[in-house]
Formats: C-alpha cells, sequence, structure tokens
C-alpha cells in the first residue's frame, strides 16, 4: 500500500474523530462557548493549550529552520517555550483569579475604562487575525501536496471542518477537540524521531541520540560540523558572535509575546480554580517541550542524511524522494558545471541545490526510508496542529466580537440566548473571512507572524503585568504605555521590513536589532512610559485597588 | 473586630511578600539558564562537552527547555504549600 492511500486513511480517521467530538461537546451557555464553562481539567487543558500552541509552523517548519540555522535555531526553541515560565508565575493564576472571559475584559476593566478595552480588543483581533490566515494556507498547502487535492479545495475542506466544531461547540468543542489533536500530533511528529534516531545512533530517544555516537564511532554532531567546514558552511554548533545580540532580543520578544497572546492567556480561563491554572500551564510546557526538544534532534539528524544521500551525489543516481520533490520546487538542482553531479555547498556560485527548509519535516520519512504509513501520519499532523492552533485564534475573534464590543460596548442588554447566538455568527464570519484570506493571502501575512509576537509582547504584556503587580498603575499610564509601545513596534517593523514596503535596510537597524526582536525594545519602552505617566495623573480608584487587591490570594 | 482584621491584612501581605520572593528567585534562574546560559554565555560553554553536545549549544537547545518545565512545577510546589500555610486554599 502506498503513502496516499495512508495518508487519505490517517486524515479520514482523525477528522472522523474532530467531528464527533464536536456533536458530542455542544455549547448550551455564552459561558461554555466562551471558556468551556471554566471546567476543564488541568491535565486536559496543558493539551488543548499545547495543540493551541503548536502550529502549522512549529510542526513543519521549525526543524527544517534550525536545520539551515544550526545554533541560530535555537532562538525559536528558547523563545517559544520560555514564555510559559512567565505566563504560569506571572500572568495565569492571577487572571484566573479574575475570572472574566477575555484579554480585554481584563484591560477593561482594571484599568476602568471602555477606550483601553477598544484598544485591547483591536489589538487581540489584529493579532489573532494575522496569525489565522497563516494556518489556513498551511491546511491547503498539506491538502495539495499530499492529496493531489487543488490548494484552494483544500482550504475549504479545512473551513468545513473548523466550522463545525467552533460553531457548535465554542469553547468547549475547540478544547477536546484540541486533546485529540494534541495526540496526533505528537504522535506524527516523535514517531518518525525514533526511526530516525535509532537508524543513526541505535538510541531510540531522539533528545539523547543527537548527541551521541553514530555507528561508525564518531558523535552525531561532530560528524556534522564536520561535514559542513566540508562544504563551506559555519559548524552547526558553533555560535555566530555578530547576531548574538539578535538572538537574545528575538528570544525575549518571543517568550514576551508568548505571554501576551490573547488565545494563549485565554485557554487559563478554562479550568475551574487558580491552582488548577498554575499546573496546567505546567502540563501545558510538558506536552510542548516533547515536540520543542525532539525538533533539534530532527533537525540535526535530517542534516546529515541529506548531506549523505545528495552531497556529491550523480543527479542520475538519486533517489526517487528527490524527483518528486523536485517536482513541488521545495528541491530545486541545477547542474551549473553540467558534470552531473549535485554540488551542495556554501558557495553560491558553485552551489546547485537549493532547499526549501520545510522539506525537512516532510521529506524526512522517505530520505530516511521509514515505512509508507508514516508519510500519512505526518500529514494527519501537520493538518491537526493548523487546526488546532486556527480554532483557538478564532475563538477569541469571535469573543472580542461578540462580548467585548456588542455586549460591553454596543448594547449591554443583550440576552444571554442573543450573546450566545451572536458569538455563533462572529465565529462563522470570522471563520469564512479567514479561509478568504487564506484563498488569497495578502503578500503581507507572512511578515506579519513576527509582528504578532512584537505587538502583543509590547502592549498586552506590559498593560497585564502591572495590573497584576503595580497596584498604582493607572488607566492614563496604561493607556499610553500600550499606545507608545506598539506604534514603536509596528513603525520599526514596517520602516525595516521591505516586504511591506519599508525603506530601511540592516544596515540602519537600531542597535543591530531585527525587526523580529523590536517587540522587546517595544516592551520596555512601554513599561516605562506607563510607569512615568501613571506617578503623575491621578491615583487609581479606591475599588480598583480592592480589585487587584484580590486577584492577589486564591481565597 | 478590628484586630482580627488587622490580622488578616498582616497576614495576607506575609503571603504576597513570600509569592514575589519565589518569583524573583524562579525568574533568575530561568534568566541565567536561557539568556545567561544559552545565549550570552553559550560560546565559552561550548569548550565543555555533554556527551556529543558542546554545553552552550545543549543549553540553547536543550537544558533551557527542561529547567523551563522543572521550575513551572517547583513553583507550582511552593505556591500550594504556601496557600495551605496561610490557609488561602480554594
Amino acid at each position: 500500500m502506498d503513502s496516499q492511500f495512508w495518508t487519505y486513511l490517517l486524515v479520514g480517521i482523525t477528522f472522523t474523530i474532530y467531528i464527533g467530538i464536536a456533536i458530542w461537546t455542544r455549547a448550551k451557555s455564552t459561558k461554555e462557548f466562551y471558556i468551556a464553562g471554566a471546567g476543564i481539567n488541568p491535565v486536559l487543558n496543558g493539551m488543548a493549550t499545547a495543540a493551541d500552541w503548536m502550529s502549522a509552523a512549529s510542526f513543519l517548519s521549525m526543524a527544517g529552520l534550525i536545520s539551515v540555522l544550526g545554533y541560530g535555531g535555537s532562538q525559536y526553541l528558547m523563545g517559544w517555550t520560555g514564555g510559559y515560565v512567565l505566563l504560569a508565575l506571572c500572568l495565569a493564576p492571577y487572571l484566573r483569579k479574575f475570572g472574566k472571559f477575555t484579554v480585554p475584559d481584563f484591560i477593561g476593566e482594571r484599568y476602568y475604562s471602555s477606550s483601553a478595552r477598544l484598544i485591547a480588543l483591536i489589538c487581540a483581533i489584529f493579532i489573532s487575525f494575522t496569525y489565522v490566515v497563516g494556518q489556513m494556507k498551511g491546511v491547503g498547502v498539506a491538502f495539495s501536496r499530499f492529496l493531489e487535492i487543488p490548494f484552494e479545495s483544500g482550504v475549504i475542506i479545512g473551513i468545513g471542518i473548523v466550522f463545525f466544531y467552533a460553531v457548535l461547540g465554542g469553547m468547549k468543542g475547540i478544547t477536546y477537540t484540541q486533546v485529540a489533536q494534541y495526540c496526533v500530533l505528537i504522535f506524527a511528529f516523535t514517531v518518525p524521531a525514533i526511526y530516525i534516531s535509532l537508524q543513526a545512533t541505535g538510541n531510540p530517544i531522539p533528545q539523547v541520540g543527537f548527541g551521541s555516537k553514530t555507528m561508525d564511532g564518531v558523535y552525531l554532531l561532530e560528524k556534522l560540523n564536520q561535514l559542513s567546514v566540508e562544504l563551506g558552511f559555519e559548524k552547526y554548533t558553533d555560535i555566530n558572535r555578530t547576531t548574538l545580540i539578535n538572538v537574545f532580543f528575538i528570544t525575549a520578544a518571543l517568550m514576551f509575546g508568548t505571554a501576551g497572546l490573547p488565545h494563549v492567556i485565554v485557554r487559563f480561563f478554562t479550568v475551574p480554580k487558580v491552582r488548577d491554572a498554575r499546573i496546567s500551564a505546567g502540563w501545558a510546557l510538558l506536552f510542548i517541550s516533547i515536540l520543542y526538544t525532539t525538533a533539534p534532534a530532527v533537525a540535526a539528524f535530517a542534516k546529515v542524511n541529506l548531506i549523505n544521500t545528495v552531497s556529491n551525489a550523480r543527479y542520475a543516481d538519486v533517489p526517487d524522494w528527490f524527483k518528486n520533490w523536485e517536482n513541488t520546487g521545495l528541491l530545486q538542482f541545477d547542474d551549473k558545471n553540467q558534470d552531473g553531479v549535485i554540488q551542495y555547498v556554501a558557495d553560491s556560485q558553485i552551489n546547485e541545490l537549493t532547499v526549501d527548509p520545510d522539506i525537512i519535516v516532510l521529506a524526512n520519512p522517505e530520505i530516511a526510508n521509514l515505512p509508507a504509513w508514516v508519510v500519512g501520519l505526518i500529514v494527519a499532523g501537520g493538518l491537526a496542529a493548523a487546526l488546532s492552533t486556527a480554532a483557538g485564534l478564532l475563538l477569541v475573534i469571535s469573543t472580542s466580537i461578540s462580548h467585548d464590543l456588542l455586549k460591553k460596548n454596543l448594547n449591554p442588554k443583550i440576552s444571554e440566548k442573543g450573546e450566545l447566538w451572536a458569538a455563533r455568527i462572529a465565529i462563522a464570519v470570522a471563520v469564512i473571512g479567514a479561509g478568504l484570506a487564506g484563498l488569497n493571502p495578502p503578500g503581507f501575512v507572512a511578515e506579519v507572524v513576527a509582528l504578532a509576537f512584537g505587538l502583543a509582547a509590547s502592549s498586552f504584556f506590559p498593560a497585564i503585568i502591572l495590573g497584576i503587580f503595580d497596584k498604582r498603575m493607572n488607566k492614563e499610564g496604561a493607556i499610553s504605555g500600550m499606545i507608545v509601545g506598539i506604534l514603536f513596534t509596528a513603525i520599526y517593523i514596517f520602516y525595516f521590513k521591505p516586504q511591506l514596503g519599508g525603506p530601511g535596510t540592516p544596515d540602519n537597524y537600531l542597535f543591530g536589532i531585527s525587526p523580529e526582536g523590536i517587540g522587546t525594545i517595544g516592551m520596555f519602552i512601554n513599561f516605562i512610559i506607563a510607569i512615568i505617566v501613571s506617578r503623575f495623573t491621578k491615583p487609581t480608584p479606591e475599588r480598583i485597588k480592592q480589585l487587584v487587591e484580590n486577584i492577589r490570594y486564591p481565597k | 473586630m478590628k484586630v482580627n482584621h488587622h490580622l488578616i491584612f498582616d497576614m495576607k501581605k506575609k503571603y504576597w511578600k513570600q509569592n514575589l520572593i519565589y518569583l524573583r528567585i524562579l525568574l533568575t534562574v530561568w534568566f541565567i539558564c536561557s539568556f545567561g546560559f544559552g545565549i550570552l554565555m553559550a560560546e565559552y560553554l561550548n569548550n565543555f562537552y555533554l556527551g556529543g553536545f558542546p554545553l552552550g549549544f545543549w543549553f540553547a537547545q536543550q537544558g533551557s527547555i527542561y529547567i523551563f518545565v522543572i521550575l513551572i512545577f517547583i513553583y507550582v510546589y511552593l505556591m500550594n504549600k504556601l496557600d495551605e500555610k496561610y490557609d488561602l486554599k480554594e
């Protein structure tokens, strides 16, 4: 049986499970629709958070990026995990105690201001929407590459599935589907990794395997360093001193951004108690770390395999997968010196092979000669990762509209039933909107995912932290901090992104910080402005001080 | 009644102070293991090896993540005990 058959079978089975869960977990109240009735078991919430968090990019692209960047890829590994420590220690328990539905809810009440709520709600929608479009595109790509279904039909199938369980079940349906999706994606990611680790080093644990010796008695990483040097690349494990400051700032922006992303924060509203919110963040990071510690191992194994297979191989002798992936354009061979041999080297004048990083995860099973069903598993896993993240983001968009905008701003007298219907309509519109944008993604979308983290770090993170830890923080301080922080970050990103029409060049970076890392500076600016302004304006009202006092204690 | 009220206020203050001490210690470890060992000191640590891993590289791609997980579970343990001590358990 070929991989096509397995892909259809595994994708079919997993989709049936998601639909089954949706029918079983219909939401009956707004509380169920927004925060799953605050009744989710903390371990299950940890799994759901992990699936919510790990997107198509984590699953399909990250290992490939690391294998290209070597040590430089560490910024994604630390940046996309370290934020959970901040979440668990500084945000989740207090926001759970606060006990409302959304992040704009917290900002609006804590800063006793509907303009603060409005700013927060615009940020939440913008961040979530740019993020979700990328996921929809990922769904289309996975379908079109593996099932020979046109890209557009792939996106439409994806929309259909998410539509079904998000509109029906709201947060409740999304949570239980995400639990299933976590199981699918983690199984799909680790199984090939275990195979490859066994093949290369005889050790079944990839995390240990990539620090072990290969069959010829040389440490794998040492071998990789040697191969890289021979081909003219930098050593894989070496640290490039000139970019180190940038690595520092990008790591920080991703961490603080993680702790400020509304679709992650809102997951901690779904557990019953404060202590559950704390432990749930622990479970979430544990589940996430399984993928995040496996990915660098996959990156190293795949790079060795790739170099061994293609470097100086005769083009006539390359395995089938090479030609298959050439057809997709992800692998390009240009025989510059017409010798019929593949030169894969650092020097771009001589190099004849262009490798898209995505191929590392996608083609890994074929490169390592794994059984056909593993390929099907990878596709099902990639779809699970994309769909689970998309659903979480769409819920943030819909609650922002039905709860924060409609209920809290436009029509406070709306009935519970009316609000639930509004939420359903909002999520339906959001799903379709995201799908349409995914079909025809505006050119800037890929670029603005970096923007999402920068904006979250420079807007929400300081506003929430100060809201909890600084009683004197007032609305004037918080609002001016958020506005200046966001504007600074957004302008810097637009200025230095040629893809967005910006005129800036890397030579003019502030302290050598690229747009991906500037959110860290934006965050500090936000903190400083907020604190200064708050000390020169009217003090916080007594009832708000009471509110802050109240969220600091579990009881 | 008034005395009692003050007592509760005092207890809560102590609880919050202890919480902040925990945060300071754990976040210092968080910073040192990731930004310190994994980035700023990584080049130096790469002179040492853990099996086949240069140590700085290991911290950046493996060690820091394990430590993040452990830190959260330590915090949960400490806070659960603190909640009980000050009778603030839900």
